[in-house]
């Protein structure tokens, strides 16, 4: 019997419960000119560089009423749910404010020096000349929930509404077109059922809808299937977790790794790496990414990350400093292929990650979720004037003609050879970059991580005991990015709570902030008795530490946004 | 009946602080929130006004803050507020409790309001029971700590919890009451009025516009000032005693408990 | 000015707990910077006898200033505090924690344009002046405050000051004030209402908490008895909230209620840190928990490793014997 998690799939039909028309009496719906999903990158971008084209046309701005572009988040604000490295390519601020100097960019400014390693448990190897994708030359180190931040008051001063603790639960598609969102409700307990001071969500209709939701899009996911707009490969995603740290002394370089803790078989499957990036002088950001195809049910992302802190080179960096932030994110990196094939539908642009725009060996997706939201800012423009928004191929269009579908298409083949393993994976990546993608060609599929048969392995035995100051807990490290989402709050995840044993174990360890656990009884009941892994258990669920990573959604269940607000509130991440 | 609610601007509580080293004062350029007790003070006036027991005219929000404390009047006001007030002055700034205090105190005096309602502290600590202060400034009977409010006539009908028990306390109008978070459960604010919360008429004042003193509040004005910040005194490392004998491991516990004077 | 003015809670013929310690705290303090320690007291009524106030010399007050004014409200004792220190000069008004304290504290800034520090833990003399100590950020730093004008205005956190018997008896002086108009427009309906139902645990002096290491719902029965015997109140972790073992009136921790209890014993609790910001500032933390890699061993004052259900019964039985 196959334990992976496509076998127990959630209660959920995406397609089914959130898309539908307007519920709302027409008189009560919120009528807006845009509706733009999400506070990050993409949605900023594109809500500023509509307001920049609405200025040069005031009629126009007047024909869309009192709010001609509402753009809802729901995080507490734009930037308390984003979470990336990051290192970002200066041309997509460069065109949306042309006028705002580089040393003004709410960043970290350009590193000079930097490195791969392969690492061991012991040295590091530097690998040279520095691999191509990892070049960064030119490219500004940055919080990405700190650039939210500054997008998000640039935004409110060209007028933008920017709507924050405002979840959007279903997207509103009348006769084809997609007409707005629903928002969601508040004030639910958990069971579902009303509280006291209950406050329903609303309608809120415009000409265009912009999806840019980051990973896991939640309406992005159910409108690709409604429209069948996805392809026929399935998106993979990488699963990061991320520390800050001030440390006594600057970090000189931006630092890549491949090799250690992660293991080379094809049997485990385990792809990813970490990173170390400077922030200023007195801070370093740092992570761990590993696909969520890997295999062993014993895996996790947080504690080997924890783990590699224990690296000799590691522990030199962050020597005598302390961690200041947490969190974690999955990235969408099925790359070309198993982009959506049609990235509209009347009335509808799909932008940035939702989209999945990540180039996943340069590990940049920043800069192509803005270039995305300006895009799809200048169809709609052009759509608006036209009064008729259902053609919205401009958008595809200049996404095509772009240096999004270009270096995506490029690095095509490159991230599925991993899953046969590093060294594999390896050679053929290798080959792929010095022809510039020409060699080997076809179509390497993706796959499903869900489909992903698991096993029990022994990970748990290498992970370090966390000691609350160089290695810590998962829980505490929730605590860390200020997630106080009440505790009766309804359940956000669907999931099938009785599964296989191992399917459990999986997800225990697969989820950075302790979500999922096997009851204590199974899991001592395994250790004296080294039961039959495919027995079912049943879990235990506890959504109110969730940090809305998207990691489940890739592997079996189904995330959906909380009410709005809840969640973590990341501010230098 | 005119109502006014006193907000602030907080810190989030959630989010790790700093103190800044070199002003000594909390690092405020985090992620900001309206004070959640005044949520509750908010959603107090609201029940005022929906239940019938007095014709309240209006509800203003007031605050006392840097620029950014506009937001915690669009939030107050989306809470059902009519209309809010921003005093906002370079001169305010390092304002301890008694220059907040008397500041606030002149810039109500001018809304001539027949009630004042306010949480009864704010998230970062830094002054508990403004609401007192404000009082005795503007000479109005004011109670803190206020868990359940009827108004008839011109009068309250107080409880709140003190040292005893409960008490009920009735109040002449106008008043200043503080309440607690256990007097009622906040609504949520509807996405109209979020939306519609911008539009709502906003005040800006300065303290030349209300009759501050600038001598009297800011920096100079405060009649505190903190000299220095400390790590808390590190904690004596705890005893541990490993149960083997339980009887005598109850013996232990019990001695200690008596050395501390925590059998009485 | 100088010396320090303590205002002294009564009811039912006795003084607040929180009261006689910052007499004693006035006391001390006089003795370092030198002036009168005093102490100030209002009824409405005939119970606060010579006798009961003279009592105060006891934990070190010289003076007794006696008014007439109603009970139990903050206003009327603003205005005979004001009297008093404009009358005899004092440099320091003095609370000790609770919510009077406050009230009181917070109206004689006005009155007197004075500075006021809150939740003081710590109280210390330098050059012949008083600075006093306060946490700020959920305890983890402690600021010095100083004040710039004389009278300072000093209001202490629950139970920061220790009762201590140091002098003889007092001198009680009777003072008569006029009450402003504004603190005679609130009425005293009805004072110290007991309500059983509503478990107010932020109140309490001792707490009993419980968490996982519990078991099961029963096991509260244990942290009940124990509480019963202490003279405590029952406080329950998320944990065990969430899985229905406690209500959530009863919760301690990052969403629930925040305590600074005398005494805070904690069984089965693990004491992660959404748990310890709840609790951390308890005066004294006794835990016990069969980990012994458990996070609370770290700061509690005593830590027991065994199991609960074999000491707990124990323990109950010992303490009931020892309060007799």
């Amino acid at each position: 019997m196959s334990t992976a998690p496509v076998e127990f799939p959630p209660p959920v039909d995406s397609a089914k419960e959130f898309v539908g028309p307007p519920t709302d009496p027409v008189d009560e719906r919120i009528e807006v000119g845009v509706v733009i999903v999400g506070g990050g990158p993409a949605g900023l971008s594109c809500a500023i560089r509509l307001s920049q084209l609405l200025e040069q046309d005031p009629g126009l701005a007047q024909s869309l009423g009192e709010v001609p572009i509402a753009l809802v988040e729901k995080g507490r604000g734009p930037g308390s749910h984003l979470l990336s490295g990051g290192l970002m390519r200066p041309s997509a601020m460069h065109k949306l404010l042309p006028d705002l100097a580089e040393a003004d960019w709410p960043t970290y400014g350009t590193v000079e020096k930097d490195r791969v390693y392969f690492m061991t448990k012991r040295r590091a190897v530097p690998l040279a000349p520095t691999p191509r994708p990892f070049r960064n030359e030119g490219n500004h180190m940055v919080a990405v929930s700190q650039l939210a931040r500054f997008l998000s008051e640039k935004a409110e001063e060209v007028g933008v509404y920017i709507l924050g603790e405002t979840a959007a639960t279903k997207l509103l598609v009348e006769d084809g077109q997609t007409m707005g969102v629903r928002t969601g409700d508040k004030g639910r307990d958990k069971e579902g059922g009303k509280l006291r001071n209950f406050e329903p969500g609303s309608d809120l209709v415009g000409k265009a809808t912009v999806l840019a939701e980051g990973t896991q899009g939640h309406l992005a996911g159910a409108a690709i299937r409604h429209f069948g707009l996805g392809s026929e490969d399935p998106m993979q995603w990488e699963l990061g977790v991320k520390e800050v740290w001030e440390v006594t002394r600057p970090l000189d370089r931006i630092i890549h790794t491949l090799g250690w803790p992660l293991r080379f078989g094809a049997r485990y499957r385990e792809f990813g790496g970490s990173w170390l990036y400077p922030m200023g002088e007195d801070k370093v950001s740092m992570g761990f990414v590993t696909g969520l195809d890997y295999r062993d049910a014993t895996f996790s992302v947080h504690d080997t990350l924890q783990l590699f802190k224990t690296h000799p080179m590691i522990e030199g960096i962050l020597d005598g400093g302390r961690r200041v932030a947490w969190g974690a994110k999955t990235i969408p990196s099925g790359g070309y292929w198993a982009m959506p094939e049609r990235l509209w539908a009347p009335g509808l642009c799909i932008a940035g990650d939702s989209a999945g725009m990540v180039n996943v060996p340069q590990l940049k997706g920043i800069h192509y979720a803005m270039h995305a939201g300006m895009f799809a800012a200048e169809a709609i423009y052009e759509a608006l004037k036209e009064d008729d928004t259902r053609d919205l191929s401009g958008y595809a269009e200049r996404v095509l003609g772009s240096e999004i579908e270009s270096d995506i298409r490029r690095s095509r083949n490159m991230r599925q050879p991993f899953s046969k393993g590093f060294l594999v994976g390896g050679a053929v990546a290798n080959a792929m970059e010095i022809t510039g993608g020409r060699f080997p060609g076809g179509r390497w599929k993706t796959h499903d991580d869900a489909a992903v048969d698991v096993f029990v392995g022994d990970r748990d035995k290498v992970y370090p005991k966390p000691d609350g100051k160089k290695t810590f807990d998962k829980l505490s490290s929730v605590f860390t990015t200020g997630n106080a989402t009440r505790d009766d709050a309804p359940n956000h995840i669907r999931i099938q709570e009785r599964v296989p044993y191992e399917l459990a174990l999986m997800w225990q360890n697969m989820c950075p902030a302790q979500v999922y656990e096997v009851p204590d009884e199974e899991l001592e009941k395994q250790l004296e008795e080294d039961g039959d892994t495919k027995r079912l258990v049943d879990m235990k669920v506890t959504p109110s530490n969730c940090v809305l990573c998207g990691a489940i959604t890739a592997k079996g269940g189904r995330l959906t946004p909380p009410e709005g607000g809840d969640g973590p509130n990341y501010q230098v991440t | 009946m005119k109502i006014c609610v006193l907000v602030k601007e907080v810190p989030d509580a959630a989010v790790e602080k700093r103190i800044d080293a070199s002003t000594k004062r909390l690092d405020r350029s985090g992620e900001k929130n309206l004070n959640p007790f005044d949520t509750h003070a908010i959603e107090a006036a609201m029940q005022i006004a929906e239940g019938g027991g007095a014709d309240v005219e209006e509800i203003v929000a007031v605050t006392m803050g840097p620029q950014s404390a506009f937001r915690a009047l669009h939030k107050a006001v989306s809470l059902g507020a009519d209309r809010s007030i921003h005093l906002t002055d370079d001169a305010l700034a390092g304002s301890d409790c008694c220059a907040t205090g008397y500041a606030l105190a002149k810039v109500l005096e001018t809304e001539a309001p027949d009630l004042i309602l306010l949480g009864q502290q704010s998230d970062d600590g830094e002054c508990y029971t403004m609401g007192a202060i404000v009082a005795d400034h503007l000479r109005m009977p004011s109670l803190t700590q206020v868990i359940k409010l009827e108004v008839a006539d011109d009068r309250l009908r107080c409880e709140r919890q003190a040292e005893y028990g409960y008490d009920t306390v009735e109040i002449e109008l106008p008043a200043v009451i503080s309440v607690g978070d256990a007097i009622n459960e906040p609504r949520y604010p509807s996405l109209k009025a979020i939306m519609g919360a911008k539009k709502k008429q906003l005040d800006t004042k300065a303290i030349g516009d209300v009759g501050i003193e600038a001598g009297k509040v800011g920096v100079d004005g405060s009649r505190t000032a903190v000299l220095a910040i400390n790590p808390p005194p590190a904690k004596a490392a705890g005893e541990i005693i490993e149960d083997e004998n339980t009887s005598e491991t109850v013996e232990k516990i019990v001695s200690w408990l008596e050395e501390r004077k925590l059998l009485a | 000015m100088s010396g320090i003015l303590t205002y002294a809670l009564h009811y039912q013929g006795e003084f607040n707990k929180n009261s006689l310690g910052a007499v004693s705290e006035g006391a001390r303090l006089a003795k370092e910077i030198g002036g009168e320690s005093a102490a100030v007291v209002v009824a409405d009524g005939s119970d606060l006898t010579d006798e009961l106030c003279a009592s105060l010399g006891r934990y070190g007050a010289t003076k007794v200033y006696r008014a007439k004014a109603p009970e139990g409200l903050a206003q009327p004792v603003v205005d005979v505090m004001a009297k008093v220190i404009a009358d005899e000069g004092f440099s320091y008004a003095l609370f000790g924690g609770g919510l009077l304290g406050f009230e009181i504290g917070a109206g004689l800034t006005a009155r007197l344009g004075a500075g006021v520090t809150m939740e003081v833990t710590a109280v210390k003399a330098r050059n012949g002046k008083l600075v006093a100590e306060r946490p700020i950020l959920q305890d983890s730093a402690i600021v010095d405050v100083d004040y710039v004008s004389e009278p300072g205005i000093i209001i202490g956190r629950l139970n920061a000051f220790d009762a201590v018997e140091s002098g003889e008896t007092a001198e009680v002086v009777d003072v008569d004030v006029e009450l402003e108009a504004h603190s005679t427009r609130a009425t005293m309906v009805r004072r110290g209402e007991q309500r059983g139902a509503d478990v107010n645990i932020e109140d309490a002096d001792l707490l009993v908490a419980g968490g996982r290491g519990l078991g099961n719902a029963e096991g509260f029965e244990l942290c009940e008895e124990l509480a019963e015997a202490l003279g405590g109140v029952v406080a329950a972790t998320r944990a065990v909230v969430d899985a229905g073992w406690y209500p959530y009136a009863a919760q301690i921790g990052q969403t629930g209620k925040t305590v600074a209890p005398k005494l805070y014993f904690a069984a089965g609790i693990s004491g992660a840190i959404q748990h310890k910001v709840g609790m951390q500032s308890s005066e004294n933390i006794v835990a016990i928990n069969k980990d012994p890699n458990a996070p609370i061993f770290e700061f509690s004052d005593l830590g027991i490793v065994g199991d609960l259900n074999k000491i707990l019964p124990k323990l109950i039985e010992a303490v009931k014997a020892k309060k007799g």
